[in-house]
């Protein structure tokens, strides 16, 4: 087999799986298509594997498999560009989705109770649950392996497609509808960015391959756009960031992802934490030649990363459903890839990405496990000391939560360190007020992630009132148990096993970080410019990952970390009848943060009602006043008006027929007498 | 002596007044009858001038044609007017106006 099969197999396995599962769920049963599914991502994995040893032995590919259609001097082609960074995603990608498989078929066991008794959706959801992941691990893998822009555009959609199915999962919830829908719309406006890029590098280097486009950047950046009169290639920059910002999540296209948590837990940390959301990350990355032709575009990337950042990070705090805290929480994660883009650190990014999808796949698995041994309870405020109950889960959130925090050893503190260290580097305007965030931002990470685990793990066990108090309302017909002061107790080893399994790079990822940042890893695959040294010089600095440890315990970041952990462990261990005093005294402030700063209600009003409004004027006056008011029934009512006129006439009298006939005649012969 | 203009204008005077008696006439569907004849005999009087006076016989000839035919239209026009009163009880022009619209 030629390297070039193998390319082909790492996407079509996973697609092969999708279409076995989906369209032939029921003949292969639940254990088949769990199955099937599994070991096409497993090959996909494997060769990833495989391929990333090959590229590391530098065999770098970039070419076509098959022509699309040429269309006058433009080809859209399926290729694949298999270098450093591509590898890199595909094996991140296909792990984490590999781990999510195997706990599906634990969280999902149940899934006939998500639905309605005896609705034909629920007999074979568990199949068609399996089918969407493998499709999305299909589109991810297409979208990381593009050497093309219709590829990567094609990916970036066709995950877009499966995010909407997935948060929409179960379809008869009216939230879920509520958020997947969100989800599309807001996807839209940064797809709709991403389109006009493309569109415009379309238009002026005349070809949508990678290479040929890299090959030209420097006539591009010569040329200044017509209609705005800015340099093309920030205009390029942004709009190909505005695609980005939707699918990252970035402010203010942040809204869609919290409510994206609807989804069932396992998609909550494939797509919307470890990879999906990550693909603007990518993206930005793969796009580096250009971006660092612009400083006003890395400028914009990292003023809107700083301001997810930290901005997401608070309202973390205020949230009580666990899912959504991750939520907030990776939003504010996604802030500091965004702020290393910006810093022209892309493999800074591209490094905290990879370890971001572990320890966030761990802390949503976690938080999932949590939610299963609740029987499906999302609220913090109902749970309380669950570690001697879950131990394994307790451990491997812990971890995350360590991670997330940034703490050494774990994987979240050197990328999360070299991150802080490239803002303080950078030079582009607004990287002084991105500095200042994400050192905030560590804080509040130690606040919300130690909260999570207080709030979860420790203190009282809340959950027996929450029971008690079902038990008040459901007194009269609380038979099935779900209800029932039940023990929470470990989740099954189909669930404790990926946790354990993810939580080991989640430890140890980032000890990888002076091969992957300072060893020149990367290669070709990311190009940065003269003017940004930043990485240089923390490469001169870097001293391997114990002096990096030792010298990271003595700066701000680390000492800003372990007070956010110290105030949560204040807050909700030592004095656990404070946060309500504070959130009492401030006042506006919470009010704030838990109106999410009011962009959900301001969405609402201005974009949805304005829509709803518009639409509305357009139905009563374009459609009903004018169409049919004014041309169908009016010309019909013309006809009638003129008609009733003329009908006047008709009096049925012979005399006045007699008298017009006879005064016809009369006129008709003076005319004839008298023409010319 | 007596010209061709004399005829005429006599033929147009009683033609002008059959006219008139149909449009001015709004009680009775009898007069309307006798004023489409009187137009008739405004016509044939206007044939027989012609024909005396350009000597040709023809223009007579056509006046008996109008005389049989005009007897036949007044036969048919007096037993539909029958069958109208049977039916109203009225000949009266003013009330028959069902042909409108």
């Amino acid at each position: 087999m030629g390297m070039k099969t193998l390319y082909l197999l790492v996407p079509l396995a996973p697609l092969a799986g999708a279409i076995l599962a989906g369209f032939f769920g029921n003949i292969l049963g639940r254990t088949g298509s769990h199955t099937v599914t599994s070991i096409g991502v497993a090959i996909a994995f494997i060769l990833s594997v495989v391929i990333f040893q090959d590229v590391q032995a530098g065999h770098v590919f970039n070419g076509t498999v098959y022509t699309w259609m040429e269309s006058g001097g433009l080809k859209l082609e399926v290729g694949f560009l298999i270098d450093q960074l591509t590898v890199l995603m595909m094996m991140v990608v296909s792990f984490v989705s590999l781990m999510v498989h195997i706990y599906t078929i634990g969280y999902m066991a149940h899934d006939e109770d998500n639905w309605p008794a005896g609705s034909l959706a629920g007999t074979n959801s568990y199949q068609r649950f399996f089918s969407y992941i493998s499709l999305f691990t299909f589109s991810m893998l297409m979208l990381v392996m593009a050497n093309n822009f219709v590829q990567l555009f094609f990916g970036w959609e066709a995950v877009g497609l499966v995010s909407y199915l997935l948060i929409g999962f179960w379809s008869v919830r009216p939230t879920a509808i509520y958020a997947n829908l969100k989800a599309f719309l807001v996807n839209r406006v940064g797809d709709f960015g991403f389109l006009l890029g493309i569109a415009l590098i379309a238009a002026y280097a005349g070809s949508l391959d990678y290479a040929t486009v890299f090959a030209k950047r420097n006539e591009l950046a010569a040329i200044t756009e017509l209609v705005t009169g800015w340099p093309l290639i920030t205009a390029i920059c942004i709009c190909l960031f505005i695609g980005a910002m939707g699918k990252s999540a970035q402010f203010p296209l942040h809204v869609w992802l919290p409510d994206s948590m609807e989804g069932p837990t396992p998609i909550s940390a494939l797509i919307h934490a470890a990879t999906m959301v990550t693909a603007g990350i990518f993206m930005v990355s793969r796009m580096s030649p250009l971006f660092e032709l612009s400083d006003t575009a890395l400028s914009f990337v990292i003023v809107i990363g700083a301001i997810t950042c930290l901005f997401m990070a608070l309202i973390a705090i205020v949230q009580t459903d666990i899912k959504r805290v991750v939520a907030y929480s990776t939003l504010s994660q996604l802030g500091y890839m965004t702020m290393a883009l910006g810093a022209s650190a892309y493999s800074v990014a591209i490094f905290h990405l990879m370890t971001h999808a572990f320890f966030k796949a761990v802390l949503f698995l976690g938080a999932g496990s949590v939610i299963i041994a609740m029987h499906h309870e999302q609220d913090m405020r109902r749970m309380g000391g669950l570690r001697k109950y879950m131990p394994i889960t307790y451990a491997t959130m812990l971890i995350g939560a360590l991670a997330n925090a940034g703490l050494p050893p774990f994987a979240g503190f050197f990328s999360k360190d070299s991150i802080i260290e490239a803002v303080h580097l950078a030079q582009v305007p607004g990287a002084g007020f991105a500095y200042f965030c994400a050192l905030a931002a560590v804080f509040v990470g130690g606040l919300y992630s130690f909260r999570l685990i207080f709030f979860t793990f420790y203190g009282k066990e809340r959950f027996r009132e929450a029971a008690h108090d079902a038990h008040g309302h459901d007194a009269h017909h609380d038979d099935h148990g779900h209800h029932g002061a039940a023990e929470p107790h470990e989740t099954p080893k189909v669930v404790t096993v990926p946790l354990i399994l993810l939580s080991i790079p989640a430890v140890a990822a980032g000890w990888l970080i002076g091969t992957i940042l300072y060893g020149k890893w990367f290669g070709d695959s990311i190009v940065i410019g003269e003017a940004h040294k930043g990485v240089e010089t923390m490469a001169e600095e870097f001293h391997g990952v114990f002096a990096m440890m030792l010298h990271g315990v003595t700066t701000l970041p680390f000492w800003l970390a372990i007070s956010g952990a110290a105030t949560a462990w204040f807050l909700y261990i030592m004095r656990p009848d404070l946060p309500a005093v504070i959130k009492q005294k401030s006042g506006v402030l919470a009010i704030i943060l838990e109106e999410k700063y009011g962009f959900d209600r301001f969405n609402d009003w201005f974009f949805a009602g304005g829509a709803r409004l518009i639409g509305r004027g357009l139905w009563k006056g374009g459609d009903e006043a004018v169409i049919d008011g004014v041309m169908v029934n009016g010309s019909a009512g013309a006809v009638g008006w003129i008609s009733g006129l003329v009908r006047l006439f008709q009096t049925g009298r012979i005399y006045q027929y007699a008298f017009s006939m006879i005064f016809g005649v009369f006129a008709l012969l003076t005319l004839w007498f008298n023409r010319a | 002596m007596i010209s061709l203009s004399h005829y005429l204008i006599l033929a147009a005077l009683l033609f002008a007044i059959g006219m008139v008696g149909i449009f001015l006439n709004r009680k009775n569907l009898i007069v309307l009858l006798m004023a489409i004849e009187l137009m008739l005999l405004a016509v044939n009087l206007n044939f027989v001038a012609f024909s005396h006076y350009l000597n040709d016989l023809s223009g007579q000839l056509f006046v008996f044609f109008i005389l049989v035919v005009a007897a036949a239209e007044s036969g048919i026009g007096l037993a539909i007017l029958v069958v109208l009163f049977r039916n109203l009880s009225s000949i009266d022009v003013e009330e028959l106006d069902t042909l409108k619209g």
